[in-house]
């Protein structure tokens, strides 16, 4: 069970969160292609290696907040807020 | 045969005796015997039958590393089976029976397969029943009944588990000399210590060795040791405690074993309890186990590791044979003949196949008994267990041995080497090293926060393996972040000159058909592993799965490096080049109890309770499950089945009045300058143009264009929103609106807050709910000015603020009334209790379900995550402009075509039931296989209509109203001619909920 360092809370348990995959796609503005919008709903990078992803505090303060993670190893490398101050 | 117990000597308690039995025969032994000290005590020599040959075997080991010796464990409920004899601790009243075996251990029928063996070779289940492909499953019936071990317990488990999330400094695996050591060291620093053994005892080699650690005896190091780490505070032990997986971040999970050595828990005890062990570091001291080395029949009850003679012989005073032979390529085992004479048996030779002299050392060890160097034991003789053996000389390197004379002996102790337990540092991807010096594979690389420290590392003299453990001690107690204040004294042990090991991965046959076992789990053979090669399974992962090498319950342990070095020798190559099959958790088996704890039954998911719920309980609900919630079916009256409860209910609110709980809504707070402008993201309609203290129905949709929640939201003033969604999706639409409001559009100032425990809900309805209403509330809601459809307002009924919505799912006048949870059953009572002069009464699930279908509301069984806004007939209420969530990809073209399937009511034509889950087709299918043009999505029997009807989503549905179509249900050989209708039944103008 990996250890997930909450920006705001600390690290928890992974138990405590809800992954929600890469966090590095940008939502299109509605005048944006049919392109763009299908690769923002459905066209996801499977990297081996670093993987910047969206991970939620759902069992404690409930923030949303970015993960960098090694798919590979499974190292967790960094997190930080959504927006930065 | 003579394995017998000496009158003195051992750690035993020998004023306890305790009587077992195994095979229903009666035997007895002392507290401190395991059931393999037992079974040797009492000379029971064969123990079980092997895998596929049925080959009689005995014990063969002494702890984790046991290939053979196993038993059904426990009787009845309790039972389980492929328990290792020796690492069970002996209570009174234990009942142990041998397994695979028919009709008895020592007349096995099953031992035909010895018999037929040439017949029998690798991979010859695999050759033989492949044609013709389509009896395969007729003979796999047969072939799964003939292999296997022991059977498990049918009976549901009487005991309890649990499990335990641990915390500490220094994590240390295993109690021999490193890990004491390094515990030592580690604790001495103040950092927060925890030990692990799987032994009731700990010692490690200690208890098998007979050594000297500063000056004295081991024993009295080992007992001062104990003594000492206990009384500091920061040290934590767990015997009988294996760590059987090493996880991400330094998490070790290991299984506590609380009460395994009693006839059972005691009341209020765990069985076995899961350690979740998370520590700032790691040092593995987990030791290393003796390998086997291959020669004839070397499987026979009677062939031991030397370790394991030794071992019985120091702790529990066991001879494991009168007259023994060791058979070794290194020096330890000439400690066997020593331990062996201490307990009045005889060591008539010590077989080496090095050529050199041993160390000085073993030669003292070895005292006069005979020594035959540079030959090897061939072949063992003798029926069911070893008799004799026999010896060949090698000449030179490389050459084959010529049988040089026969030895009669009842016990083969046998030493191939050491290799290293590196299982949690392959856990922890840790990349392994070959090391020649001992054959054997040894931790390659460094991993942060991770040390091995003893023979786990490769370094077999116990002076050495007190150093690196005391040195494994201090580094991880400054790496966790504590000073040694205090300088360590480091225990000491006589460095010896020991002999280098020689390696012999298997004795090369001289013409007998004899078996030399590799893997006497698994019956793999020397000859299997040349035969798989021949075959051209030449990687180690093929091999291991073409002959089983390896793949037991005891993964191998004291035969994985002979098959790998077997394989690199046909291979031509070296072990390193061959490599080794990958180590994964868990290092020896665990219970599925174990692992599941507490977590099954009731409590596999948490229960959720209306705060009404002990008001229905009171009033005879019938309870259901509702996701996880406890929600009420029905209230049956005397005398009532459940269909007439339910229609009862379901008339009695579109005739007078009912009140039903509706708690489990979603309810969430929405507050904030930009509310009205978030809610109009999430929403496809439009939410700023809504008037204070009124509310609107709204849809959601996902990103990708399908519908995702419904329901009513209210303004309850300029900045605050108090939103409602289905019971399923409370919790994901919170976390969906969170993801928007945090990440996606941060700048806009919202603030959500889930208030669904705090507040209660309860609807009202039918066309006497507004006479109730106004009895408790007075005038406040008494017509469509003060009160109209789909307005709000704030209102106390018996003194409790509540929300009071005019909202209705069941189709007819009504109203929701939410407040505090706490003061819900009050408010309810007050309500039933003015509700009295309409004769208001209660209802379930079942008739709010039935109202709905009646009116065409949907629920999650429409909002399948398949259907659109417009599917269900929603599109007008999507917004022309601006964004919101699921806009554009609802645009595609391929969500707004033509022949989508559509939201539709259906009439059961000749008033037969319309099968739930049915799928809709055109034409009659008569026997024959039909195109389904759509699906029944609920279905019930209107008593409002007297007739059966349903909703369905049938393929541009609203284009055929009016025409016949089919439900058909397969599964149950129904087939029911359907019209096609628009989806509400009942008051499609709304008069009712308006009027």
């Amino acid at each position: 069970m990996l250890l997930i360092p909450c920006p705001w809370c600390g690290k928890r348990a992974q138990t405590e969160f809800t992954y929600r995959g890469d966090a590095t796609v940008e939502r299109p503005d509605l005048a944006d292609s049919d392109t763009q919008w299908y690769d923002y709903v459905y066209t996801r990078d499977n990297p081996r290696g670093e993987h910047i992803e969206w991970w939620h505090h759902t069992g404690g303060c409930r923030k949303w907040f970015k993960v960098c993670r090694n798919t590979w190893t499974h190292e967790v490398i960094s997190s930080e807020p959504p927006v930065r101050d | 045969m003579g394995a017998f117990r000496n009158s003195s000597g051992g750690t035993l308690d020998r004023t306890k005796r305790i009587r077992f039995r195994f095979d229903g025969k009666q035997y007895s032994g002392f507290q401190g015997d395991t059931l393999a000290s037992a079974l040797l005590a009492n000379d029971v020599r064969v123990v079980g039958r092997s895998f596929k040959y049925h080959r009689p075997r005995g014990v063969f080991g002494m702890g984790v590393e046991e290939p053979s010796a196993m038993v059904r464990l426990r009787t009845g409920a309790r039972a389980e089976p492929n328990i290792r004899v020796t690492e069970v601790e002996l209570f009174d009243g234990l009942e142990a029976h041998s397994q695979h075996c028919w009709p008895s251990v020592n007349f096995d029928l099953g031992a035909i397969a010895n018999v037929m063996s040439p017949l029998l070779p690798a991979g010859f289940y695999y050759k033989t029943f492949m044609w013709p492909a389509t009896k395969w499953m007729f003979y796999e019936h047969f072939i799964r009944k003939a292999a296997g071990l022991g059977s498990s317990a049918t009976e549901p488990d009487p005991d309890n588990y649990s499990r335990s999330y641990e915390f500490c400094d220094v994590l240390i695996v295993g109690a021999g000399p490193a890990g004491l050591s390094a515990a030592l060291s580690a604790a001495s620093s103040g950092a927060k210590v925890m030990l692990l053994d799987e032994t009731p005892d700990g010692g490690g080699r200690l208890r098998f060795d007979d050594e000297v650690i500063n000056d004295e005896p081991a024993d009295k190091w080992l007992n001062e040791t104990f003594r000492e780490l206990s009384k500091m505070p920061n040290f934590d032990i767990r015997f009988r405690t294996t760590a059987f997986g090493y996880y991400d971040q330094n998490m070790v999970s290991a299984l506590e074993r609380v009460s395994d050595h009693l006839p059972e828990p005691e009341p209020g005890q765990v069985r076995q309890r899961v350690l979740q062990i998370r520590a700032k570091q790691v040092v593995l001291a987990s030791g290393a186990i003796e390998r086997s080395i291959p020669f004839g029949y070397n499987d026979k009850p009677g062939v031991m590791l030397a370790s394991a003679v030794r071992g019985y012989a120091l702790k529990y005073a066991v001879a494991c044979g009168r007259r023994a032979v060791v058979f070794t390529n290194n020096d330890s085992a000439y400690a066997t003949v020593a331990a062996l004479h201490a307990v009045g048996a005889q060591t008539v030779a010590v077989v080496d196949s090095r050529t050199q002299s041993p160390g000085k050392r073993a030669l003292e060890q070895l005292g006069d008994v005979k020594l035959i160097q540079g030959s090897v034991v061939m072949n063992t003789k003798g029926l069911r267990s070893v008799q004799a053996v026999e010896i060949g000389q090698i000449a030179g390197e490389g050459d084959s041995p010529k049988k040089s004379h026969t030895i009669r002996c009842d016990l083969v102790c046998v030493s191939g080497g050491w290799t290293p337990t590196v299982h949690l540092f392959s856990h922890a991807q840790g990349k392994l090293k070959f090391d020649d010096s001992i054959g054997a594979f040894v931790p390659g690389a460094d991993i942060p926060a991770l040390h091995v420290a003893g023979s786990s590392n490769g370094e077999f003299s116990l002076a050495a393996c007190l150093r690196q453990g005391s040195d494994a001690g201090i580094e991880s107690a400054k790496q966790a972040g504590y000073e040694m204040t205090a300088s360590v004294s480091i225990p000491t042990a006589p460095e010896e000159s020991v002999g280098d090991m020689v390696p012999i991965w298997s004795v090369p046959r001289m013409g007998s058909r004899a078996k030399r076992f590799v893997d006497i789990q698994n019956d793999v053979t020397i000859d299997d592993i040349e035969l798989a090669h021949t075959e051209g399974f030449v990687s180690i992962e093929h091999l291991k799965r073409y002959t089983t090498l390896g793949m037991g319950t005891d993964q191998g342990r004291t035969s994985n490096i002979n098959g790998l070095a077997n394989l690199a020798r046909l291979r031509e190559t070296e072990v390193p080049e061959v490599g080794h099959t990958t180590f994964r958790p868990p290092y020896t088996p665990v219970s599925l109890g174990a692992l599941a704890g507490v977590d099954f039954g009731e409590h596999l998911s948490p229960v959720r309770r209306s705060p009404l719920h002990q008001w229905h309980e009171r009033n005879h609900a019938h309870l259901q499950n509702s996701g996880v919630w406890k929600r009420p079916a029905y209230y049956p009256r005397t005398g009532e089945n459940v269909q007439d409860a339910i229609l009862r209910e379901t008339r009695h609110v579109r005739e007078k009045v009912g009140i039903t709980d509706v708690s489990s809504l979603g309810k969430i707070d929405v507050q904030g300058r930009d509310a009205a402008e978030f809610l109009e993201r999430i929403y496809i309609n439009r939410w700023k143009s809504l008037q204070i203290g009124r509310c609107r129905y709204g849809v959601m949709l996902r990103e990708d264009g399908f519908v995702f929640d419904d329901g009513t939201s209210t303004r309850l003033s300029e900045n605050e929103f108090y939103m409602t969604t289905t019971t399923a999706n409370a919790g994901p639409v919170l976390e969906h609106m969170e993801l928007y409001a945090q990440t996606v559009w941060p700048d806009l100032h919202v603030h959500l807050t889930s208030i669904s425990d705090q507040w209660a809900g309860m609807a009202l309805a039918g066309p006497f709910s507004r006479n109730v209403l106004s009895s408790v509330i007075g005038e406040q809601a008494s017509n469509n000015e003060n009160l109209p459809y789909m307005g709000v307002i704030k209102a106390r009924i018996a003194d409790v603020s509540v929300l009071v919505f005019r909202v209705s799912f069941s189709g007819e006048l009504g109203y929701e009334i939410h407040m505090p949870s706490r003061q819900a059953e009050l408010v309810w009572e007050t309500i039933l209790a003015a509700g009295q002069e309409w004769e208001i009464a209660p209802y379930g699930l079942e008739a709010m379900t039935i109202l709905r279908i009646e009116k065409g509301h949907v629920v999650t069984a429409e909002l399948d995550g398949r259907t659109t806004a417009a599917d269900l007939g929603f599109g007008r209420m999507m917004k022309p402009d601006g964004d919101y969530v699921g806009r554009r990809l609802a645009e595609r073209s391929a969500l707004t075509a033509n022949g989508r399937k559509q939201l539709v009511g259906i009439r059961s034509i000749d008033s037969s039931p319309i099968p739930r889950g049915a799928q809709i087709i055109a034409e009659p299918s008569v026997g024959k296989p039909a195109q389904t043009v759509g699906q029944v999505t609920s279905a019930c029997f209107s008593p409002h209509l007297n007739r059966e009807i349903g909703l369905a989503l049938i393929k541009d549905g609203r284009l055929i109203h009016g025409k016949t179509m089919y439900a058909a249900s397969p599964l149950t050989g129904r087939e029911v001619p359907v019209e096609v209708v628009h989806p509400i039944f009942i008051d499609p103008e709304g008069e009712r909920v308006r009027g």
